[in-house]
């Protein structure tokens, strides 16, 4: 079944672009606040916008994001270039991190990223290839 | 209580532009992932971090104010990021765990 869009725009995240970092998803935050979605909602779109953005900018070369409204769903996919995840089962473990050591000083590598997208969300889905990119979707209702 | 009462009480030092805002609860915290995820509107973030990035994380989450502890030295770069954003860096020469009991005492929870 097809659901009707209202809204849809994509952003583009650059890879090791940190001084930009987490700027789309405060881009997303904003456009639901303006439309006057629900902040529980708001709520569970930035903490897994936020993860999804880092980690392009963590681990990936260039990623697209593709940011949807439906009238029952905030959709989003995320699709990057980079190195992929080889072991999905093992990322999605808190705590398993392949952050560097810079990069943990600065607060990143928690290893909560993905276990938390999966929490907030109502569907999640990651797909990946090694050498080529991770593909991430996923979809939270909007009441 | 505000911002500016938590200021005026324990002395805490502005070094952007005060916006001043209610507090509805407080954090204390390093890890970027555990900030984004338990943090609401109007919090005060009690952190060590001083990069670039705290200020996207205050500004998704709407906090109130970022502490920073133990009078760390904060880039200009990072203070002028935050004034555009309106995002309020306070610092205080306490550790994080005695300014979460200092801010938890007056019943900021
Ligand atoms: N877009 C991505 N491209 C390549 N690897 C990724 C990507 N996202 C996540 N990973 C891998 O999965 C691990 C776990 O990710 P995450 O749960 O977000 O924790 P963290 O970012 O703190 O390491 C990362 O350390 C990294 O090895
Ligand atoms: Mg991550």
């Amino acid at each position: 079944m097809e659901e009707e869009i209202l809204y849809n725009q994509s952003f583009q995240i650059r890879g090791r672009d940190f001084v930009n970092g987490g700027s789309v998803s405060v881009q997303i935050k904003r456009i639901l606040k303006e439309l006057g979605v629900k902040p529980e909602v708001v709520y569970k779109v930035s903490i897994c916008c936020y993860e999804a953005e880092m980690n392009v900018i963590m681990y990936a070369d260039l990623g697209t994001l593709d940011f949807t409204i439906t009238f029952d769903d905030v959709i989003i996919t995320l699709e990057d270039e980079g190195p992929g995840i080889e072991n999905i089962e093992l990322a999605m473990q808190e705590g398993y991190s392949t952050a560097t050591p810079e990069i943990r000083e600065m607060g990143f590598g928690a290893g909560l990223g993905l276990p938390n997208i999966l929490k907030n969300s109502d569907d999640f889905k990651i797909n990946s290839e090694v050498s080529k990119g991770t593909k991430l979707f996923f979809k939270i209702h909007l009441n | 209580m505000t911002l500016q009462n938590l200021i005026k009480k324990f002395e805490l030092e502005v070094l952007t532009d005060l916006n001043d805002k209610e507090v509805s609860g407080g954090y204390s915290g390093d890890l970027l992932s555990d900030v984004i995820a338990n943090t609401n509107k109007n919090y005060v973030w009690i952190t060590m971090q001083t990069h670039l990035n705290i200020v996207a994380v205050a500004s998704l989450k709407e906090l109130s104010a970022i502490i920073i502890v133990m009078n760390r030295k904060i880039e200009d770069e990072v203070l002028e990021k935050a004034k555009s954003e309106n995002i309020t860096i306070l610092r205080t020469d306490k550790t994080a765990f005695q300014m979460s009991g200092m801010i938890y005492g007056l019943g900021v929870t």
